[in-house]
């Protein structure tokens, strides 16, 4: 054992102990903290696989602004519901049996997959690799993706906007 | 550099996609569907970038499509926020089950 496992084992658990949390807790300012939680232990696994731009990106996104987003969500409307786990018992060992079906037939086609080593120089000069590739080789995707970002954005404040006439 | 195998990466993404997908079906809370469906993407990305170091053919492509990916979950988030509080605004509920109709 050496200390990227060991990184690995205290991150990946970290990330499972954050989503099981979130399915547990019953007030929903907890379960939106616990899955930061995963966010933030996901970035470490960026880390790990030698992608540390994607992982500055993943605490910037989803562990600062999608997190405040969710937390205006929350604010805005029923800050005070909580979860009744009684309610549809069935319904959820229904799906849980689903969700074990479908882990374990994925399990099955992972279980054996190898490539190879893994690639060995993917973390030097890792955000100009992800620069140059982004402005050469998927420039139409990038700009594509700002149109969709202008898009939503304009969408969003579309569907938010008080109309006249309209009740409280 | 890479002692630590592709299965774990995996397994570990299987695992939250999972628990996103459980949460996703079971909760009733309309924000609490839509943090699991981003656990689910998140998932995604990790298959992505742990394909990108350990793939067929090891490349920076995997971690590009997973930035792309997580711009549309921004996206996603946004537009769906925006859904949810007008439709908070009209019923008064963020549960689930009032939302089973189409009519404002």
């Amino acid at each position: 054992m050496n200390g990227e496992f060991l990184a690995f084992l205290i991150l990946s658990g970290t990330a499972i102990l954050g989503g099981i949390l979130m399915i547990n807790l019953k007030k929903v300012v907890h379960m939106l903290l616990s899955v930061v939680l995963t966010f933030v232990s996901l970035a470490g696994i960026y880390v790990l696989l030698s992608a540390e731009f994607v992982a500055v990106v993943q605490i910037l996104i989803y562990s600062g602004a999608i997190t405040i987003l969710l937390t205006f969500g929350i604010m805005l409307t029923d800050h005070k519901a909580e979860e009744d786990r009684v309610s549809s018992r069935i319904r959820a060992a229904l799906a849980g049996l689903g969700v074990i079906i479908f882990f374990f037939t994925v399990y099955a086609g992972i279980r054996n997959l190898y490539f190879g080593p893994g690639a060995e120089t993917l973390h030097a000069d890792n955000t100009r690799k992800v620069g140059e590739s982004i402005f050469s080789h998927y420039v139409i995707p990038f700009e594509l993706v700002s149109i969709v970002l202008l898009v939503a954005l304009m969408g969003a404040v579309v569907l938010t906007r008080r109309r006249e006439g309209e009740d409280q | 550099m890479s002692s630590i195998p592709l299965q774990p990466f995996l397994i570990l993404a299987l695992i939250l996609f999972c628990i996103g997908l459980f949460g996703a079906l079971t909760k009733r809370n309309t924000i609490i569907v839509l943090i699991c469906i981003e656990l689910m993407l998140n998932a995604v990305n990790v298959n992505l970038v742990a394909f990108s170091k350990y793939g067929a053919h090891p490349d920076i492509t995997g971690q590009v499509f997973s930035l792309f990916s997580i711009t549309i979950a921004a996206a996603e988030v946004a537009v769906g926020m925006a859904i949810l509080i007008a439709w908070y605004r009209r019923k008064h509920s963020v549960n689930i089950d009032d939302g089973n109709d189409l009519k404002g």
